[in-house]
């Protein structure tokens, strides 16, 4: 296959290989590389936030094994003939150990904790690049006929065990990487609508429908490197949803590879009566009953005009109650998040070295005005970013009809930067994860979706839940555990949650990890938070499934399971 | 079982050390201490809100709304209006300076009325990390008009936040008390709501209001009334499922639930109890009746002990035993009645927070003497009377009690001070103890006689009552050991259980914890070496014989009182739902004479007797009432308490 996303990033740690945290030999946090406006920056106050917050020290260290250990992969289960015929039909495989583990993992915490100890565990066998619809077809078929467990992967950016393959699975398990499919085939211009072959990157689609003034408007945090196909299984979400909509608000008709043949509308009807909507059986199905190859999705003109900001609130109660009434008012703009004040400090530790002395000034006349003009208590106040999208009039008439309802809530505008930077820590908030990983943190983030009248409780005892199991299973310094609003809804909100600690001291520090995340979900789940808002079930959270949609729910999922995948060829073992 | 169990079974208590706080106030001027700086540690909420800020957050709760829209037939604004003049009969108003008040005249009133007011500080340190932590709910014992006073006090003297508390509306018709109670932090609630749906919700959502804020520690009497026996009473529900509502629904993470055990060497009221347990109805509470009542300040009453207990997380006790899901599909502030699964909840969480309540009561030598002098009502000799409650000392210790029992003092002053406390019910005369009798014209009737001698008696039964939690489990063992042939553990633990039940309103046991209870009893009469046990028997042990008779003994008044002698001789029992429901089959097999339906009796709330025509029986066992006459039961002046019990053949034991 040509160049893959494989050439640049990281085996085992997020992201592109040239961008990475580091603290160095002064101790300064630096973020390396050219890719994004922090890059080459140094951070002067990451070291003192990191060592304060974690009660670490830059003296302990847990550097990652640096290469692979090829000789560490189990060798391939081949089935012979089902890679003759492959052959035989032109597509591209290949049992080279790299593509197989690169292909092994998504990114949980114990995914990337045990490749970056050089633990290797189950992987897939084969990888195939089918390089359109019909290459999907023939894969099908073939896997059929010689009983081969077939995984689709897509970007590989799944947080919910989706990519691991089930211990349990005895069969040649096939990665069936979709990267090569992806071309816009059309813009529909009239109807404002693009089909594309499911493999496409997000930030490739979106960067290609702006070259023709177009957009999507689906931008998750992990649109750099996930895949269209990828957000079609999980029921994917984006930042500016309040604008474009969700992924399943955005698709008008999807075409899927499933063992029993293939699954698609018969039109493209912008809404239709004729029964359940097929495409909810096939949106967050998570990869067991086939491949999708093909979406038509809408499409909207560039926006004109984009404008960030940002709100102070003197405490997260009193910024939750402001987005609860811009969501009443239906006002949102394209993007509204609260972060709490954890990740208000974390923010701000993350602030690269001013260049004046100017702005260094300017930093504490605000500081000063906020906290002792305003009261504001530095432990209390947080913030909200914000990003308003369309024409420059409306845009403007948008802001202030916002910060007016922030203003009721003893909100204060705070500024373009400060929203501005807020979006751009999203992507690198990522990599973070990697240098703590360095220093004997380790940490994860999850999320939900909650109603409006319990989303102050649900925070409050998530985070509270995950400082006692910490404290609890002998973690012996108080965790990082901060959340944010990132979503809002008719009738409530979706909810995010950051939780790390340092493990300096435990025996099984992955164990401690897992049991505290697992503790936390239930917390969610008695606060009358969901199972998942956009991460999916996976295998990590199939636990609840029964739990989450009754009994009789499951076996609906289950029986179509059954009839569109008999012989569990899509085995991954997801979901159900 | 959990934690209650883990403490059971270690049955000697914790050492505990106790400072007493009045030393200081005779030492130092009350003025200064009330005037100190008062600056207790921020609770774990927001700041405290004003009282009317408080009361606005209840009358515009959504929970209030929706009561208030279903009261149909009323206009909503006369129904919102009501709801505000509920609101304002009930509502606290705490302020500072009536605590100063109030901290200046109970310096004056408590060092006359006590010798010491005993508190436990590492109690008091535990319960100043609770409150930082999560709301807090105060839940003491009720044995004296008294108790919330002591508390507010003390919480003032260790710079802790003032509880809200909750009172009954008596004490608010008191004028000017009722005001000072008011701005002390007491709300006020009405007896017998009943089905009254406005003042449940108001009432409900003030209490909430307060555990969800969080700002003070909610303190109310689980037991629901002043028990009049002395004896624990079994939990009311009501505030407990409101202070446990805000756990339930998520809006507080925890709740510390911190049992607080307050004794009396001499109860304040303790003749005032004997005559309501006699029927005669209890005082109004007046600012005159209590101006008149200031005779009570010329006695001396003794040390009293504060025993805070630790903080029993009500997150801990619900693990597993209740589905925090269960508001998940519906608005949490809809009014409606708490679950089956919240109410089996709360009945526990209540009932053991009475248990620890009882675990941590310090008793006074007084309450063993009184003990066996009820067994030797018409009189005993002091030197056999010293002797058995040094023997009984070393019994009740290898139960668990909590004993102030001074060690550098001599045994025997130590038992002859603490009975002196007591002239009024006892007298030492030639090396001989007597129960004293009230005086009086010669008696006219045997009815007459009987009333002067009861009062006695009962106050003497109320201060064993303080004990009989110490020995109750034991005592029901070697009750059961005694009706079962051979030895079996099976058998007996069959015969406990139906003891238990039949009990089930005379003492407290937390509900579902029949096998903890035995195996507590089992235990204890290991410890004080009464029984020996292997694998399925428990045998008594001929060297402790006594303590086994001595043990049943304290129950036969008890067993006596709920077989009540019919006109026929037919046996009725009370609470007869109870055993039923347990022991369909046994009943008639324990009772084959059995004609009548049975008969369950209605408890009066107040604690005193309702004229009611019909067998009745009081909290208190020793008496029963029968068709308005009133008789001592013999089971109480056994002239032979040192025996077995001396069970009817148609008995169940």
């Amino acid at each position: 296959p040509k160049a893959t996303l494989q050439d640049i990033m990281k085996w085992n740690g997020w992201g592109y290989s040239d961008s990475r945290f580091l603290f160095n030999k002064k101790g300064q946090g630096e973020f390396t590389g050219k890719r994004y406006r922090l890059s080459g920056m140094i951070l002067p106050s990451l070291k003192d936030w990191f060592e304060a917050t974690f009660g670490t020290s830059l003296q302990h260290k847990t550097p990652a094994t640096p290469t692979l250990n090829v000789s560490a992969v189990p060798p391939p289960n081949l089935v012979e003939p089902f890679v003759e015929e492959l052959k035989v039909a032109g597509v591209a495989a290949s049992h080279d150990p790299e593509g197989r583990v690169f292909r092994s993992h998504g990114h949980c915490l114990h995914e990337i904790f045990a490749l970056r100890e050089g633990r290797i565990g189950r992987v897939p066998d084969l990888v195939v690049w089918p390089n359109c619809h019909n290459d999907v077809v023939k894969i099908v078929e073939l896997a059929c006929k010689y009983n081969v467990c077939l995984m689709p992967y897509g970007g590989g950016t799944s947080v919910s065990s989706a990519l691991e393959c089930p211990l349990e699975e005895t069969r040649s398990v096939v990665s069936l990487d979709t990267s090569q499919m992806n071309r816009i085939l059309w813009i529909d211009e009239k109807n404002l609508t693009v089909h594309v072959e499911a493999g496409i990157i997000g930030q490739d689609l979106e960067r290609q429908l702006n070259e023709s003034g177009y957009c999507t408007g689906h931008e998750p945090d992990s649109m750099e490197f996930s895949s269209l196909g990828g957000w079609v299984a999980t029921r994917a979400s984006g930042m500016k949803k309040n604008i474009y909509g969700n992924i399943e608000d955005l698709v008008v008709h999807i075409k899927m590879v499933t063992p029993r043949g293939v699954i698609e509308k018969s039109c493209q009807g912008p809404r239709m009566s004729t029964g359940p909507d097929i495409h909810h059986f096939i949106m967050g199905s998570e990869g067991t009953l086939g491949v999708v190859t093909e979406v038509t999705m809408k499409i909207r003109p560039l926006p004109e005009y984009q404008k960030y900001g940002s709100i102070v609130f003197p405490n997260f109660q009193q910024g939750v109650s402001c987005l609860r009434e811009v969501a009443r008012q239906r006002c949102a703009p394209a993007s509204i998040r609260l972060m709490d004040n954890e990740q208000f400090q974390f923010g701000h530790a993350l602030k690269p070295q001013v260049s004046s002395i100017f702005t260094s000034f300017l930093d504490g006349l605000k500081k000063f005005y906020i906290t002792k003009f305003k009261g504001f208590e530095p432990h209390h106040l947080c913030v909200a970013t914000l990003l308003f999208e369309g024409d420059r009039e409306k845009v403007l008439q948008h802001e202030k009809q916002v910060y007016d309802i922030a203003a009721k809530f003893g909100g204060l505008a705070a500024g373009e930067d400060n929203g501005q930077r807020g979006y751009m820590l999203t992507f690198v908030i990522a990599y973070l994860r990697d240098l703590g990983m360095d220093y004997y943190v380790i940490g994860e983030s999850f999320e939900t979706s909650v109603p409006w009248d319990r989303v102050l409780d649900l925070c409050r005892n998530v985070k509270e839940r995950i400082v006692r199991e910490c404290k609890e299973r002998g973690v012996q310094f108080p965790p990082f555990s901060t959340c944010r609003v990132t979503q809002t809804y008719d009738a409530g909100a979706c909810v995010y949650f950051y939780f790390a600690f340092n493990y300096r001291g435990l025996a099984d520090p992955l164990h401690v990890y897992e049991r505290v995340e697992h503790e936390a979900r239930e917390e969610i789940l008695a606060n009358g938070g969901s199972l998942s808002h956009h991460h999916g079930v996976g295998k990590l959270r199939k636990e609840w499934m029964r739990e989450a949609v009754s009994t009789v729910g499951l076996g609906m999922l289950q029986s179509v399971k059954e009839y569109v995948d008999p012989n569990n060829i899509f085995g991954n073992r997801n979901l159900l | 079982g959990g934690h209650l169990l883990q403490s059971a079974q270690s049955s000697r208590a914790e050492p505990a050390s106790f400072v007493d706080i009045l030393e200081e106030r005779r030492r130092g001027s009350d003025i200064s201490h009330a005037l100190r700086a008062f600056s207790p540690p921020p609770g774990c909420g927001a700041p405290p809100p004003s009282p009317s800020a408080l009361n606005k957050m209840v009358l515009e709760s959504q929970h209030l709304r929706y009561v208030v829209a279903a009261e149909s037939g009323k206009p909503q604004a006369r129904v919102r209006e009501e709801a505000a003049a509920l609101l304002d009969e009930m509502s606290q108003n705490l302020q500072v300076t009536f605590i100063r008040l109030l901290g200046f005249a109970l310096s004056k009133i408590f060092t006359r009325l006590f010798r010491r007011i005993q508190v436990n500080e590492d109690g008091l340190a535990r319960l100043q990390q609770a409150t930082q932590e999560h709301p807090v709910i105060l839940m003491p014992n009720h044995r004296s008009y008294v108790d919330f006073l002591v508390l507010s006090y003390i919480m003032f003297t260790y710079d802790l936040s003032i509880p809200v508390i909750a009172a009954g509306i008596p004490l608010m018709g008191m004028s000017l008390i009722g005001e000072i109670f008011r701005r002390s932090g007491a709300f006020f609630i009405r007896r017998a709501i009943g089905s009254d749906k406005l003042y449940w919700a108001v009432l409900s959502e003030y209490v909430r209001t307060i555990v969800r804020t969080g700002f003070a520690p909610v303190e109310f009497y689980v037991e629901g009334l002043r028990s009049r026996t002395l004896k624990s009473l079994t939990p009311k529900m009501g505030m407990m499922h409101m202070v446990l509502e805000p756990f339930l629904k998520g809006e507080v993470y925890d709740l510390s639930l911190v049992p607080v055990s307050i004794s009396y060497d001499r109860v304040l009221e303790e003749s005032l109890l004997a005559h309501e347990l006699l029927g005669v109805p209890k005082p109004r509470e007046t600012t005159r009746g209590l101006l008149k009542a200031r005779r009570v300040l010329e006695q001396d009453y003794g040390s009293m002990h504060v025993y805070f207990g630790n903080p029993v997380s009500v997150r801990e006790l619900a693990k597993g035993r209740i589905g925090r899901g269960q508001y998940n599909l519906v608005p949490r502030d809809l009014p409606g009645r708490p679950s089956e699964e919240s109410q089996a909840f709360a009945s526990a969480a209540a009932h053991r927070v009475v248990r620890l309540q009882e675990r941590g009561t310090v008793l006074s030598p007084w309450s063993l003497t009184a003990l066996l002098v009820l067994q030797r009502p018409d009189g005993t000799r002091w030197d056999l009377l010293a002797r058995d409650t040094l023997w009984l000392r070393g019994i009740a210790l290898q139960l668990g009690a909590r004993l102030d029992w001074p060690a550098d003092l001599p045994d025997l002053e130590v038992m002859s001070s603490s009975m002196a406390l007591h002239r009024s019910v006892v007298r030492c005369e030639e090396g001989c103890v007597w129960l004293v009798e009230e005086a009086g014209p010669e008696p006219v009737t045997q009815e007459e006689g009987v009333f002067r001698r009861a009062s006695a008696v009962l106050m003497c039964a109320s201060y064993r009552n303080q004990a009989l939690h110490v020995f109750t489990r034991p005592a029901m063992v070697a009750v059961a050991m005694g009706t079962v042939p051979g030895h079996s553990q099976e058998d007996i633990y069959r015969h406990f259980c139906f003891l238990r039940d039949l009990f089930a309103n005379e003492f407290v046991f937390v509900p579902g914890c029949g096998p903890q209870d035995f195996e507590e009893g089992c235990s204890g009469l290991q410890q004080c070496g009464a029984v020996s046990a292997t694998d399925h028997e428990l045998k008594p042990t001929e060297e402790e014989r006594d303590t086994i008779v001595f043990l049943s003994a304290i129950l036969e008044p008890f067993i006596e009182t709920y077989q009540v002698t019919g006109d026929n001789c037919t046996l009725l029992y009370f609470s007869l739902r109870n055993c039923l429901s347990f022991f369909p089959s046994h009943f008639r097999e324990i009772f084959p004479n059995s004609t009548r339906n049975p008969v369950t009796l209605r408890r009066d709330t107040e604690g005193y007797l309702p004229p009611t025509p019909t067998c009745c029986k009081l909290q208190c066992p020793n008496i029963y009432f029968r068709q308005s006459h009133c008789r001592i039961h013999p089971g109480s002046c056994s002239p032979t308490p040192l025996c077995g019990p001396q069970v009817a053949t148609s008995s169940p034991i």
